[in-house]
């Protein structure tokens, strides 16, 4: 009893505060890609092993305009634009060519395209990591530590684009199109839906938002070649928790995610801490193989 | 006899006359990377029996892969002086522990979804052994020296790289034997059949969870098989290797080569390493071969789906 007394007498309960701030700022630009990869899922039933590519690519491209530049908020709508295009192209030269044969051709053209564009990066940009600056150095305070207010700033814009996205899927004609051909894509197509045109907007969406989220995330950490594999698996860990194909399962189980993770490494090392995230995906697997936050049917 | 089963051993024999004589010949170099060629092939061929036969593609061989570089590792170093066959019982023993942890989980899931969790599987070993500094040695890895080849009381020789190709030779063909054998079995079959129409199979009476789970283990024993063969060659073990790019490789070496013939994925790691020597002797060392790799592996998937070898897949199944 005493000793469980002196855990809660001893425990750092800043440090709770300061991490529960960090998993949600964390988790809201993991919602972001994993957003971006539900969406392509639902719709195309394509799984985009690229997509943690495109989140590098864009924070590259978002570099490069910054350091032209000098202005984060242009490098974030560029960036998006540029990464969009390609992901049109991607899915117009790879993607389009297989549709109607096994999803499993699907992957394994993406993650072809993953391994063109991270050996792209890594010759044209190098080894060294970079570092993207904060559009806004200013501080508050936060116990004993100076939190900086760029970090809020991301989650409300994360949320933004994420309710953007949620509002157009649900008002816009372009959304109401692709909610139409994820229910049925021959009769969309019978209605006089342009489905093909319909899946290169979806892809080219998700791949700006990868973009915009890797823009965002530049400041917090390194940028570097590899960092697309990170993301994607952390993304495709929360789409399998969250639930195939199920926009608001996803962001849930990305905030759920990204909390837990950072609680773990107020005990562990980060990188260990990843290993919970993986418990979290084995324990819903051994009990709900549909996901953690999907709504039975 | 027939006159398929007639050609199929001669071009049979034909082939290993070539690998076994190769090494007499070839200069050190060209030696190595053919026996180099041989274990890289049997990873992929052991991921063939996944991926061609069972119809699930795994994104997680990389992790059997290692812990049978690892438990080979374990062997040799605990054990002096090192033994060859403990090396492999060790490291099929860690293999097979992985299969079994990652079957388990995996097989719940289809398709794509079974594609990811082996993927995220692959990830948890390497993060342990990358993490683990104490046993595994983290980001070094562990080194070793090589095991003699040794019969007890008989025969106790060093490898030379002429040996060592024909004893990895001698395994790689077994393992296809073996492997060829398991395809034309009756489960051999109903692993075709999953791969064909799960729904039905499981209709029939299969118990395909089951079938799955011991297909990934066999997959997975005879990867561990490759991660101790390339472990003995080189006489290290590395985190690396664990890591995801093994897997990919693994994936390409069987979609370049074709799917679903077991001897392909060897003719696609050996294309794929070809190319790779030949693009860094043309271009240099820093010349991004995998770019050119990734746009031919993308022109394959969609022009020519069934690989390098897929003309003749009826016929070597046969």
């Amino acid at each position: 009893m005493d000793a469980v007394i002196h855990f809660f007498q001893t425990f750092p309960y800043e440090l709770l505060l300061i991490q529960t701030i960090n998993g949600i700022v964390t988790g809201m630009i993991l919602a972001l890609v994993a957003s971006g990869l539900t969406l392509i899922f639902g719709i195309m039933d394509v799984v985009n092993f690229a997509h943690g590519e495109l989140f590098m690519l864009g924070a590259y491209v978002g570099i490069i305009v910054i350091s032209s530049t000098g202005n984060f908020w242009l490098a974030l709508v560029v960036s998006s634009l540029i990464v969009a295009i390609l992901g049109a192209a991607i899915q117009v030269t790879t993607l389009r060519p297989l549709l109607g044969r096994d999803p499993l051709n699907t992957i394994l053209a993406t993650f072809g395209v993953s391994l063109i564009l991270q050996n792209f990066a890594l010759w044209q940009f190098g080894p060294v990591s970079r570092k993207l600056d904060q559009p806004i150095t200013s501080h508050f305070n936060l116990f004993y530590l100076q939190y900086p207010w760029y970090r809020i700033l991301i989650t409300i814009l994360s949320a933004a684009m994420i309710g953007g996205l949620y509002a157009f899927l649900k008002y816009g004609k372009f959304g109401i199109w692709i909610r139409a051909t994820t229910q049925d894509r021959v009769m969309a197509q019978a209605m006089g839906i342009p489905v093909p045109l319909v899946h290169t907007g979806v892809f080219a969406l998700g791949a700006a938002m990868a973009a915009a989220s890797g823009v965002l995330f530049g400041p917090l950490g390194s940028v570097n070649h590899t960092m697309g594999l990170d993301w994607v698996l952390k993304a495709f860990i929360v789409v399998v928790v969250g639930g195939m194909g199920n926009l608001g399962g996803s962001i849930l189980a990305a905030i759920f995610i990204s909390l837990l993770e950072s609680y773990a490494s107020i005990w562990v090392d980060p990188s260990q801490a990843v290993i919970v995230s993986f418990v979290v995906l084995i324990l819903t697997l051994l009990f709900r193989p549909t996901g953690l936050f999907a709504t039975p049917k | 006899m027939t006159r398929h089963t007639k050609i199929y051993w001669a071009g049979f024999a034909v082939v290993m006359a070539v690998l076994i004589v190769a090494p007499l010949v070839l200069p050190e170099f060209w030696r190595r990377f053919l026996t180099e060629v041989l274990i890289w092939g049997l990873l992929a061929m052991s991921s063939d029996l996944l991926i061609g036969y069972t119809g699930m593609i795994s994104f997680g061989h990389s992790a059997f892969f290692g812990l049978g570089m690892y438990g080979a590792a374990a062997a040799l170093l605990m054990f002096s002086p090192p033994n060859l066959w403990l090396a492999i019982g060790f490291g099929l023993v860690g293999a097979a522990g992985a299969a079994l942890f990652v079957a388990y989980f995996s097989t719940r899931l289809r398709d794509i979804y079974f594609a990811i969790t082996t993927l995220i599987f692959s990830q948890i070993f390497y993060v342990i052994i990358f993490t683990w500094t104490k046993v595994t040695g983290g980001e070094n890895g562990l080194i070793f020296s090589r095991p003699h080849f040794s019969i007890p009381y008989l025969l106790d020789i060093r490898f030379t790289s002429t040996t060592l190709h024909w004893f990895v030779l001698a395994v790689v063909t077994g393992s296809y034997l073996i492997l060829r054998r398991v395809t034309q079995s009756p489960f051999g079959m109903v692993l075709q059949s999953i791969r064909e129409n799960e729904a039905r199979t499981r209709a029939i009476g299969y118990p395909v969870q089951r079938y799955k789970i011991v297909s990934v283990m066999l997959s997975g024993i005879f990867a561990g098989l490759a991660g101790v063969l390339y472990a003995v060659q080189n006489e290290f073990a590395a985190p690396d290797f664990v890591y995801f790019v093994t897997s990919g490789d693994t994936v390409i070496f069987n979609v370049i080569g074709g799917i679903g013939t077991l001897v392909g994925p060897i003719v696609g790691a050996g294309f794929f390493q070809l190319l790779r020597e030949l693009m860094s002797r043309i271009f240099g060392d820093q010349f991004p071969y995998l770019i050119p790799v990734g746009f031919i592996f993308i022109a394959m998937i969609i022009f020519l789906p069934q690989g390098l070898l897929g003309f003749a897949r009826r016929w070597l199944n046969k």
